[in-house]
């Protein structure tokens, strides 16, 4: 009942979605269902024959760090698209925060759930500020609200408003740019967030920063994370569960201690890449 | 008769010449714009429009221009001797370089953006307005200044039903048999078009987003 009142407030006012999600915060028991697939599948153009994703199931509780892991074409991303529906399942459905996502207007879905990707796809034609504001502007905040918020925000992902707020994309680094994107992805205080392999594109010493600064600000925000990776190595480092996909389908769900020792093929695959890729390395 | 010394006795002449085809041809390519950019923002929303619409625009330019010309002369409303019909048909020229750009830049937009958008909550007029038109502008310009050229070059055939410009002075000399007074028509036309395309250029660069 509590939860078909949060949505509802949702719906109509950003300014209710700010207040209901910081009570969320301090309310909501760490069991709490954020998202859920019941039964779901993706097939393209709808033929089973070419399925994405298979009959899958799992819940993502509220405030977890869940990450998918898993090979090129896993699923993963697919998965992660199914979510704030840029994708519609073929079969089963996706619920988000109680409701099933092809019931929701899909505008007021994604505008509270957070998404951060590869690369950033941040705007080339606007600044950074402007790139952070972009989801508070469409909701019509008031602009000393924007301001006051994307200088808190670039602060939280450590880029000194001052020297970064006015200048464009291409002025930044790769970590920046990612940085503005986990901003702007933040700009509305969205309960969920959804970060598709944000860091696979950086340099390995920018990538250990800004996981490590991930950890902390996932620590702090208290948000549901879905974190799509093929790196084993980023998955045990940040997931508080991990669910490996093979082939459209779940085939393990652990917690990072736990999934070491998971008896499975796949599972037993990513861990000797580990042991390699350490062996290679020391 | 040396063509320098025709282009002194008859300056004013020329000069008028030369107005009366930048005026033909900003009218024109303007009302192309008008009718193009809109023509390919909602080809990329309605996708299923947009063969037929890029399709239509080809074959106007596939018909040779002395014969477009032609063709409209007896239509009512838009036809007949003058400035009115030349604009007609300059119009139909000028759509398909810019149409086929435009359409081109709003959808060669990398994914990554458009992706980011559509998670955001843009709604599709929306990324359309903010994301698609603003990262297209240099492109769209492009097609501009090609129709521009064109229209500028065809713009000397409209003469020959009656709507003045500079190529009265190269069908002039035609008939004169006239080297000085046909130079005296396509100077003018030749300076224009490459002042043209090189103003339009510059305009191109600065709009140019990376």
């Amino acid at each position: 009942m509590r939860r078909r009142g949060r949505l509802s407030r949702v719906r109509y006012s950003p300014r209710a979605v700010r207040l209901s999600i910081e009570m969320n915060a301090k309310t909501a028991p760490a069991s709490d269902v954020a998202i859920e697939f019941r039964g779901v599948s993706y097939h393209i153009n709808d033929i089973p024959a070419r399925a994405i994703v298979s009959n899958l199931s799992l819940t993502v509780s509220s405030g977890e760090t869940l990450v998918l892991l898993g090979r090129s074409g896993s699923g993963k991303t697919t998965l992660l698209k199914l979510i704030n529906r840029m994708l519609v399942p073929s079969e089963g459905q996706v619920l988000v925060e109680g409701h099933v996502t092809t019931d929701i207007d899909p505008i007021r879905l994604r505008r509270g759930i957070g998404y951060v990707i590869q690369e950033a796809g941040l705007f080339p034609h606007f600044t950074v500020a402007e790139n952070v504001a972009l989801v508070p502007t469409l909701e019509k905040w008031d602009s000393a609200r924007i301001a006051a918020r994307v200088e808190e925000l670039l602060r939280l992902v450590g880029l000194d408003p001052a020297e970064f707020s006015a200048r464009r994309p291409r002025e930044l680094s790769g970590g920046q740019r990612q940085r503005v994107g986990v901003a702007r992805a933040l700009a509305a205080d969205p309960p969920i967030l959804l970060m598709d392999e944000p860091f696979g594109a950086l340099d390995p010493v920018t990538r250990a920063d800004l996981q490590r600064e991930f950890n902390s600000l996932s620590g702090r925000l208290n948000k549901t994370i879905v974190f799509v990776t093929h790196d084993i190595r980023e998955a045990l480092l940040l997931a508080s569960r991990i669910a490996l996909l093979h082939a459209g389908r779940l085939v393990a769900l652990a917690t990072p201690r736990d999934f070491l020792r998971l008896d499975h093929p796949e599972v037993h695959a990513f861990v000797e890449s580990l042991s390699v890729s350490s062996g290679v390395s020391s | 008769m040396t063509a320098w010394h025709f282009f002194i006795t008859h300056r004013s002449e020329i000069l008028s010449a030369t107005l009366d085809h930048i005026i033909l041809v900003v009218i024109s390519v303007d009302v192309a714009i008008a009718i193009a950019v809109p023509l390919g923002m909602l080809i990329v929303q309605h996708r299923h429009l947009r063969a037929v619409a890029l399709g239509i625009a080809s074959v106007f330019q596939t018909i040779p221009s002395l014969a477009l010309f032609g063709f409209l002369i007896p239509i009512p409303f838009i036809g007949g001797i003058g400035r009115r019909t030349a604009i007609v048909a300059l119009v139909l020229y000028a759509l398909l370089p810019i149409l086929r750009n435009t359409y081109v830049g709003l959808t060669n937009i990398d994914p990554a953006i458009l992706e980011a958008a559509e998670a955001m909550g843009m709604t599709n007029t929306q990324i359309l307005l903010r994301v698609r038109l603003p990262l297209a502008l240099s492109i769209i310009l492009a097609g501009i200044r090609t129709a521009t050229v064109i229209t500028i070059g065809v713009a000397t055939i409209a003469a020959a039903i009656g709507a003045g410009g500079l190529g009265t002075f190269i069908f002039r000399g035609v008939a004169m048999v006239s080297d000085a007074v046909i130079l005296a028509g396509a100077i003018p036309a030749a300076l224009l078009a490459i002042c043209a395309d090189l103003l339009l250029a510059l305009l191109e660069r600065r709009l140019r987003v990376t």
